[in-house]
């Protein structure tokens, strides 16, 4: 049985972990809604960008004089898996949930005798695959001390990414980062990047039927737009994450505040218990004291 | 009144503007175009350069660096890698982004000593920077 103090001390200790994690929410709503913003600000450019390659795409396609981004280098021997997660914890399953899926492939590929490599983006992430997969990391990303995600950051990532591909260091390469669908609901994805794929909504269908001039020629335009393609779909995934990583821990922290509300409450009838407890002993003792005279 | 049609500049950070326009002046990569109403569907990818936006409300200048522009029936859509309205130029975005070309220049300088092609869209793009800050009047240290 605990004392009376050592009680004491446990709600006093829980109720400022309350506090904290009740901040954190706070915190992360706050945020989650400035993620929210930038994410859905960056969605008419990539909408846009998405549509025009898919039209270009198709009609430069399947000839001999597409480029590598987009046909591919004609194997898929050696597989590149880039990794997008959180620079900090607790944000509940998020990472673990990104990481799951990225190992999940990983073994995967393995298994059918592909080469693996892995790229990593966020302290999380990179320490979590390395336990399974250390032998195949060969980049990491810091972005610890970038405070808002800009398109530069993607850009830097992308830049990194094209020349290992220009250098023949893999054929495919395939991003994981978590869809935000909503507070509590984040779906972690893999999106094909090089060789590109273009999901196109509903605007497929006029965007084939119109016949556009090119200029320059279709094939200048593509090997230009198609780098500015993997940013695009990084920058994207940037944006997702950073949502998605607010949601997760805004939930996370609801939770944890909600049970240490719960502990609060055991802990008090705990102790109200126990001081009754002494108060009645003390009663006792005092009247058998005076019935003994 | 000139016919208007729908013009939209989006930068991967942000709609920087969404309006009725009666003419575009887009600094297309083979040239400058002005794009009016009905015009043929035309893609064509950007230079650095001041893309001019004639409207019913005015005119506005916005400074524009990487992407494309999308000439359809719907509309103008115009995708830049960076866009500022002109007015928010600074000479520290000029010469970050002067910065970002000379790199770019001597990293293709190292890379491609034998295939001029590389090194000289690097200095074409150098060069059209320079002759942005002219337009606008910042000057384009080298």
């Amino acid at each position: 049985m605990p004392s009376l103090k050592d009680l004491k001390n446990r709600i006093e200790s829980v109720k400022s972990t309350r506090k904290i994690t009740k901040a954190m929410q706070m915190v992360a709503a706050a945020k989650l809604r400035r993620a929210q913003e930038a994410a859905e600000a960056s969605r008419p450019y990539t909408e846009r960008f998405n549509a025009v390659m898919a039209g270009l795409a198709a009609s430069v396609g399947d000839s001999d004089s597409a480029p590598k981004l987009l046909s591919g280098t004609g194997s898929d021997k050696v597989q590149l898996l880039v990794v997008l997660t959180s620079e900090r914890g607790l944000c509940g399953g998020f990472n673990t949930n990104i990481v799951k899926l990225a190992k999940e492939r990983a073994r995967k590929l393995l298994a059918e005798g592909k080469e693996l490599k892995i790229l990593t983006v966020g302290k999380k992430g990179r320490d979590q695959m390395k336990r399974d997969f250390g032998d195949h990391l060969i980049g990491h990303v810091d972005l610890t001390d970038v405070k808002r995600v800009g398109y530069a950051d993607a850009q830097g990532i992308a830049k990194d990414i094209l020349s290992r591909f220009d250098a023949g260091e893999f054929d495919v390469a395939t991003l994981f980062y978590s869809k935000f669908q909503n507070v509590v609901t984040q779906i972690p994805t893999a999106h094909q990047i090089i060789p590109a794929s273009f999901e196109d909504g509903a605007e497929e269908g006029d965007a084939v039927s119109t016949v556009f001039d090119y200029e320059p020629s279709e094939e200048a335009i593509l090997a230009d737009l198609l780098p500015r393609g993997v940013a695009t779909a990084i920058f994207s995934g940037l944006l997702e994450n950073g949502a998605s990583e607010q949601g997760a821990r805004m939930s996370a922290m609801d939770n944890a505040t909600r049970n240490a509300g719960e502990m609060i409450d055991n802990l008090t009838i705990q102790f109200n218990r126990s001081r009754q407890a002494v108060i009645t002993n003390e009663l006792i003792e005092i009247i058998s004291g005076a019935e003994a005279l | 009144m000139a016919d208007t049609f729908q013009f939209d500049l989006v930068s991967p950070e942000r709609r920087l503007a969404s309006t009725e326009a009666t003419s575009v002046l887009i600094p297309g990569a083979e040239g400058d175009m002005t794009a009016m109403a009905d015009h043929a569907p035309v893609i064509t990818t950007l230079r650095p350069g001041v893309l001019k936006v004639e409207g019913p409300e005015g005119t506005m200048d916005y400074v524009v660096t990487g992407g494309f522009a999308e000439i359809s029936s719907r509309g103008i859509s115009v995708l830049a890698e960076r866009a500022l309205p002109k007015g928010d130029m600074t000479q520290e975005h000029m010469d970050e982004m002067m910065e970002e070309a000379k790199n770019l220049y001597s990293k293709a300088q190292e890379n491609f000593q034998n295939e001029p092609g590389p090194v000289d869209d690097a200095a074409k793009l150098m060069a059209d920077m320079v002759a942005m800050g002219d337009e606008i009047g910042l000057s384009a240290r080298q």
